[in-house]
């Protein structure tokens, strides 16, 4: 059937095509159906969203290969990017022969492997794996062992806080006694349930699901055994992480203000919440949200309940679609090569994976002013190589992490009791696990 | 067979009709002059399938760009088919459909869908027709008034959605605090059922309401003067006029009106799915404000699960056939008893 349909998809294709005006005739010309150009150079397509900060190193890369010539395609927004990669692999065919692909993402393209290359075999053979830190290689490693992808960027997580809101919640602010408190998630809800009763009207984390997923995604196992199998339901952990964090809720913990919506800016400009769970880009985003009279309030520290965590970051992949998968392998191997990737870090801000880049002068150097001078650079570095363990991922780990969970915990916040939400969970997890 | 004036006195109005040629008298020597005859049968040709030829384009741009995919989704629903998956897609013949009649989350998203379509679109047609009656009064500035009432629907849907879910925002959004600042409590505008409909409704009213409106003008503005002039000899009151010569004159307009309104209604997708902090295809935490078109999303591209997607599309296809059925029905009825046909 698989095959019956993706041929339907290129009649219709062909069909389109040809309806379609000379411009897409030209593009459909010799270079893509040999992968060659006209003067006979190579040309490998590679596809990323947002900023990736590749710019100048694909010139720096194409002068180093004369017979190379990248043909870079951006897509602005990430759901865009990655809506378009499902759509191609399900029709076989029009994907680039580099395609990047999110963290949250992954779970999904791992569960389509079977249409990747493994990049331990095709990619350069030299290449140590041991380059990026393990835990960014282990979870971009099928069932199977083969590796689908390459590490780009991270985003390992610390807590930032409000200085100014512990101080006036009689709460201590020198940084041991505040790692002491970040330091397990039972210290954590302690301290929040002190900073609440002492009556400052603010909240103290953002929304119950950014706590929910930091807390599942340091289990020993997630939403899924590694048969596939959910078990939301007979792994313990879920139930115990969902009752913490719903119990916090209950006791006006949160601040109900879901991640990413207009709603939470304003709630960050108006110091609704106390502390928020870090990965080292909310540095830029807390900066932009609560603006330039919070500029000094807010801090970062190298802790994190029961460890770390990581949040974001991307990989480069090779589709078993690419007509040259040896040279994208290449080109994919050298721009998440150490070096670069400090570059592109340089240029895009993208928090590098590799070890190496990891204690590079220039990222060790990076301070924030908005965060009192500290030294992010060092301290994420720190937090990347705090936890070693990449959580097994099924199929709609992403799905089950951004809508299932995240919706029941907002329902909770909005006042369905924590079993109703629990119920609302659990049906619709089956719903889209099936 | 040149002659057409018997049939436009007679028929119904002019019938788009093939241009007409000089032709031979059909009787006599075809076989004399075989040139003449080959040329004639070209022109005979030419009249008979030049018009289809035409009109061909259309047809065929439709027959790949409606139809087929339409054929096609009604072809996927009957599998179980998961976009992408490694294993192959399975038949399952109406499977798909018994189950989603049988799924809660779809009446859920149904009674959605007619809550906020009988929210959006009955008021709007109301306030669309008044303010045709308004602008077509002898208003100073009247071409201004009436690009006024279109602007809405020319912004951008997507940032008309970002700011009234600003202004519906919960805690920080602009209607909680004016509600507040005299006493009443905020609305949970995103968690409860009822007020995320009335939201979204208002959503929907503001960008459509202006257009219709001009639709309406339009026709009112096609209704004769006499026909008033009359009423007014006979000494006929301006509510009078609007509600016996106006409104049954406007009737096949604003039977228009309500089907493309219905249609859109029904197919209500960008306002909701723009209204959802967690903009995944949910609606709401608990589907709240979860539309049939914003379920066959979640479950079709963002669960992959094309075949149930597709059942979704055409029971929803279906529905409106219906519905849409059903308004002209009532639309007729209900504006009044002008002239017949």
């Amino acid at each position: 059937m698989r095959h019956r349909s993706s041929r339907w998809v290129k009649v219709l294709a062909c069909t389109a095509a040809l309806a379609a005006t000379a411009a897409t005739t030209a593009a459909c010309g010799s270079s893509d159906d040999s992968g060659k150009t006209a003067d006979g150079k190579i040309e490998l397509t590679l596809a990323t969203f947002n900023e990736f900060g590749y710019e100048d190193l694909i010139s720096e890369y194409e002068a180093a290969h004369s017979d190379v010539k990248i043909v870079h395609r951006k897509t602005g927004k990430s759901d865009a990017h990655h809506q378009n990669l499902y759509t191609k692999l399900a029709a076989g065919s029009g994907l680039s022969d580099v395609e990047a692909v999110e963290e949250g993402h992954l779970s999904k393209v791992l569960a389509r492997s079977g249409q990747f290359n493994d990049l331990k075999e095709i990619g350069p053979s030299g290449l140590d794996t041991n380059r990026w830190v393990k835990w960014k290689v282990d979870s971009a490693t099928d069932k199977n062992g083969h590796l689908i992808g390459y590490g780009t960027d991270i985003g390992p997580l610390a807590m930032c806080y409000r200085k100014d809101l512990l101080e006036a919640a009689n709460l201590p602010t020198d940084p041991a006694a505040v790692k002491d408190m970040f330091s397990s998630w039972d210290k954590y809800f302690a301290a929040g349930e002190r900073f609440t009763t002492a009556g400052t009207g603010k909240a103290w984390f953002d929304s119950g699901a950014q706590i929910f997923n930091a807390m599942v995604n340091q289990e020993e196992q997630g939403y899924y055994d590694k048969d596939d199998k959910l078990v939301v339901t007979s792994n313990p952990v879920i139930k115990e992480d969902w009752n913490q964090v719903t119990s916090a809720i209950s006791k006006g913990l949160s601040a109900k203000l879901p991640f990413g919506q207009p709603e939470w800016t304003t709630g960050a400009k108006n110091s609704a919440f106390a502390t928020k769970t870090c990965p080292s880009w909310m540095l830029g985003v807390i900066t932009e949200s609560a603006g330039p009279e919070n500029k000094g309030k807010w801090e970062v520290i190298d802790a994190f309940p029961e460890g770390g965590g990581n949040w974001g970051g991307s990989f480069l992949t090779v589709p078993k679609q690419s007509k040259h998968p040896k040279e994208a392998a290449e080109l994919a191997a050298w721009l998440t090569a150490p070096e670069q990737q400090v570059k592109a870090f340089s240029t895009a801000g993208t928090f590098p994976s590799q070890v190496e880049a990891l204690s590079s002068p220039e990222l060790q150097a990076m301070t924030n002013e908005y965060f009192n001078g500290v030294k992010a650079g060092e301290l994420f570095a720190k937090q990347a190589q705090a936890f070693d363990k990449a959580q097994y991922k099924g199929p709609a780990s992403g799905q089950l992490q951004d809508e299932v969970f995240a919706n029941a915990l907002q329902a909770v916040e909005q006042g369905k009791s924590s079993d109703e939400g629990w119920t609302q969970a659990v049906e619709n997890a089956e719903k889209v696990a099936k | 067979m040149t002659s057409d004036t018997t049939r436009i006195a007679s028929g119904r109005g002019l019938e788009p009709r093939p241009p007409v040629r000089d032709l031979p008298p059909t009787t006599g020597d075809d076989g004399g002059d075989p040139s003449r005859s080959w040329r004639y049968r070209l022109s005979r040709l030419d009249v008979k399938f030049s018009p289809y030829l035409f009109i061909a384009p259309f047809f065929l741009i439709f027959a790949l760009a409606g139809l087929f995919p339409l054929l096609y989704t009604a072809y996927t629903s009957l599998y179980e088919w998961t976009l992408g998956a490694n294993d192959d897609a399975e038949f399952i013949g109406l499977g798909n459909y018994v189950e989603l009649f049988s799924d809660a989350q779809f009446w859920n998203a149904l009674l959605n869908t007619f809550s906020i379509f009988l929210l959006s679109t009955v008021p709007q047609v109301i306030v669309a027709v008044l303010l045709a009656a308004l602008l077509n009064t002898a208003l100073r500035g009247r071409v201004a008034w009436r690009m006024g009432v279109l602007l809405p629907y020319v912004a951008s849907l997507v940032a008309l959605a970002i700011i009234f879910s600003n202004l519906f925002g919960e805690q920080y959004g602009l209607i909680n605090t004016l509600l507040q600042a005299i006493g009443v409590d905020p609305v949970q505008w995103q968690a409860d059922r009822f007020s995320s409909h009335v939201a979204i409704a208002t959503m929907v009213n503001w960008r459509w309401t202006g257009y219709n409106a001009l639709i309406v003008l339009a026709a009112m503005q096609a209704i004769p003067r006499e026909v008033h002039e009359a009423a007014l000899v006979d000494g006929a009151g301006v509510m009078r006029r609007f509600f016996s010569i106006t409104l049954p004159m406007l009737r096949p307009t604003i039977i228009f009106v309500v089907v493309t309104s219905t249609i859109g209604g029904l197919q209500i997708f960008t306002e909701p799915k723009l209204f959802d902090p967690n903009s995944g295809g949910g609606g709401g935490s608990d589907g709240q404000y979860q539309t049939v078109v914003l379920y066959m999303y979640q479950q079709g591209f963002l669960n992959q699960d094309v075949g149930y997607g597709s059942a979704i599309a055409w029971v929803l296809f279906l529905i409106i056939i219906v519905i849409a059925g059903i308004n002209f029905l009532i639309t007729r009825r209900i504006a009044g008893t002008g002239e017949a046909k």
